[in-house]
């Protein structure tokens, strides 16, 4: 089918690029015809002493104008120029991408499919499996968690050993997979002086600085404004939520009062975006692999 | 037959020529652009941008962003791996004018959208080096100062009304009169970053899933 909406694009093409390179080599053949008298100047003068003279082209140049042309007709019939024609050699950019990464996809698979076959911490042993797994790291994953996957605020360390949702081989794959969306919702209804007993509180219990009597108050209100809800009676978390653990020393959005206050008053909503689609499971599988090196080390 | 001298003698003759000459690749290789069905149908999935998008496409525009990001990833194995699908014709039917930038000091942008979440885009306009210490980029944290409204969609419904005779023009799907309509009231109290955000979000995800 004829990707032009009418004949006439399909001729016009055709005409005007055939037209233009046989009419170089008819002009040049006309000028090579053309009569010249070499060493006589035209008389015309410039700059005092500057003549022009009328002589004929060297032939080493006239050769190299028909070579380029006959380099264009064969150019022209090998690949796609005269308007529907698709060339002899029938190439499409987009063909020779699908032969590249066929070719490209050929040679990588058998390695793809003998670490899929093993295990992701077996995996997280391998050494070439790991170059291989810093390299998709730092081509897809970096931009959040940073090159040295430590994270920024907001996007969590992956070199600890705190897992927000699940260290185990099979939750990382998922993970990293399917994404992951974690939402703590805005409790401003709760109230100024009450956000910040709450704020005290979880300081407490990662054995920050914090004021007694308001953590006090704060651990009554954690108990009766839902938090245990997400974060359990203990405050140790829930994976299954993405709920932190707030008795450890690890902070995903920072542990100053102001902060927490922040984080209480105004929630938080976090995403992971899902890879499976782009990455496939292979790759998914050694970057499952390559966090998992990370947080062993 | 037209001699040479006559040529060199006659301004006007020679405006014609050297008219005619230069005009022959433009003639060949843009004009026949506009008569294709893979340029000028859009693929699907492709819609218009909505009022939200069409404002925070003007953002990046005002602030030169295709000065260093290109919207164009070539049909190379290492820009697929990387970014997603190549870019296709029809991908960009409803770009007045296209965003194809010709440097790459930052990343391609054409597939971003849903790369990364609105947190992180946030987070990385504020400061690109919050999270990305190796980064480059200048910061823009002043789109968060002004509202929308007040710029880029102080004249959303006219941008969107002459978008509208654009696709008219062609026989593409378009705006209805009650989105052009319902234009400020989308755009809202959002800032120039929050709709900055939300174009970049809807960016190349016609063809996002495929690679």
């Amino acid at each position: 089918m004829s990707d032009f909406v009418s004949q006439f694009w399909n001729l016009y093409v055709i005409v005007i690029v055939l037209v233009s390179v046989v009419g170089c080599w008819v002009f040049l053949l006309l000028q090579s015809k053309a009569t010249f008298t070499p060493g006589v100047p035209t008389g015309h003068v410039w700059d005092e002493t500057l003549e022009e003279y009328n002589n004929p082209m060297p032939k080493w140049w006239s050769w190299l104008f028909v070579i380029t042309v006959i380099f264009a007709l064969v150019y022209l019939a090998l690949y796609p120029g005269l308007g529907n024609f698709k060339g002899m050699l029938g190439w499409t950019s987009a063909g020779q991408h699908t032969v590249e990464v066929a070719k490209m996809d050929a040679a990588v698979k058998p390695l793809y499919d003998k670490y899929l076959a093993m295990d992701v911490k077996a995996v997280a042993g391998d050494k070439q499996a790991m170059e291989m797994g810093k390299r998709l790291y730092l081509t897809y994953c970096m931009q959040c968690h940073g090159a040295d996957a430590r994270g920024a605020k907001g996007f969590p360390n992956l070199t600890d050993s705190d897992w927000q949702w699940g260290g185990e081989s099979t939750q990382i794959v998922e993970t990293i997979s399917a994404g992951r969306m974690g939402v703590m919702p805005p409790h401003a209804q709760l109230g100024g002086e009450t956000i910040k007993d709450l704020a005290n509180y979880v300081r407490s219990l990662s054995g920050l600085p914090h004021d007694a009597v308001r953590a006090g108050k704060g651990q009554t209100a954690f108990n009766e404004a839902g938090c245990v809800g997400c974060h359990g009676v203990d405050a140790h978390g829930m994976q299954a939520l993405g709920a932190p653990n707030l008795t450890d020393k690890i902070w995903l959005y920072g542990s100053s009062e102001a902060t927490i206050i922040e984080t209480i008053t105004n929630g938080r909503t976090n995403k992971m975006p899902a890879w499976k689609d782009f990455l496939g499971d292979a790759k998914v599988h050694l970057l499952a692999a390559y966090v998992t090196s990370l947080s062993a080390k | 037959m037209l001699k040479h001298e006559q040529i060199e003698k006659s301004v006007a003759l020679l405006i014609v020529l050297t008219l005619l000459v230069v005009s022959v690749g433009g003639l060949l290789e843009i004009v026949p652009l506009f008569f294709q069905k893979s340029t000028t149908t859009p693929v699907e999935g492709t819609k218009p941008y909505d009022a939200v998008r069409l404002a925070g496409r003007d953002v990046y525009i005002r602030e030169g962003c295709y000065l260093c990001h290109s919207q164009m990833i070539r049909p190379f194995r290492a820009e697929t791996e990387r970014y997603g699908h190549y870019s296709v014709a029809g991908e960009y039917v409803y770009d007045h004018p296209f965003q194809w930038g010709s440097k790459r000091t930052g990343p391609d942008l054409h597939r971003v959208g849903g790369r990364y979440s609105d947190e992180w885009q946030r987070a990385h306009l504020m400061n690109p080096r919050d999270v990305v210490p190796e980064s480059n980029m200048p910061a823009f944290a002043f789109l968060a100062n002004t509202k929308a409204k007040t710029t880029v969609g102080a004249d959303i419904e006219k941008k969107m009304q002459v978008m509208q005779m654009f696709a008219n023009m062609r026989n593409l799907p378009t705006y209805s009169d009650a989105d052009i309509k319902g234009a400020k009231a989308a755009i809202g109290d959002m800032t120039e970053m929050d709709v900055l955000i939300a174009y970049l979000q809807g960016m190349g995800t016609a063809l996002s899933s495929m690679k």
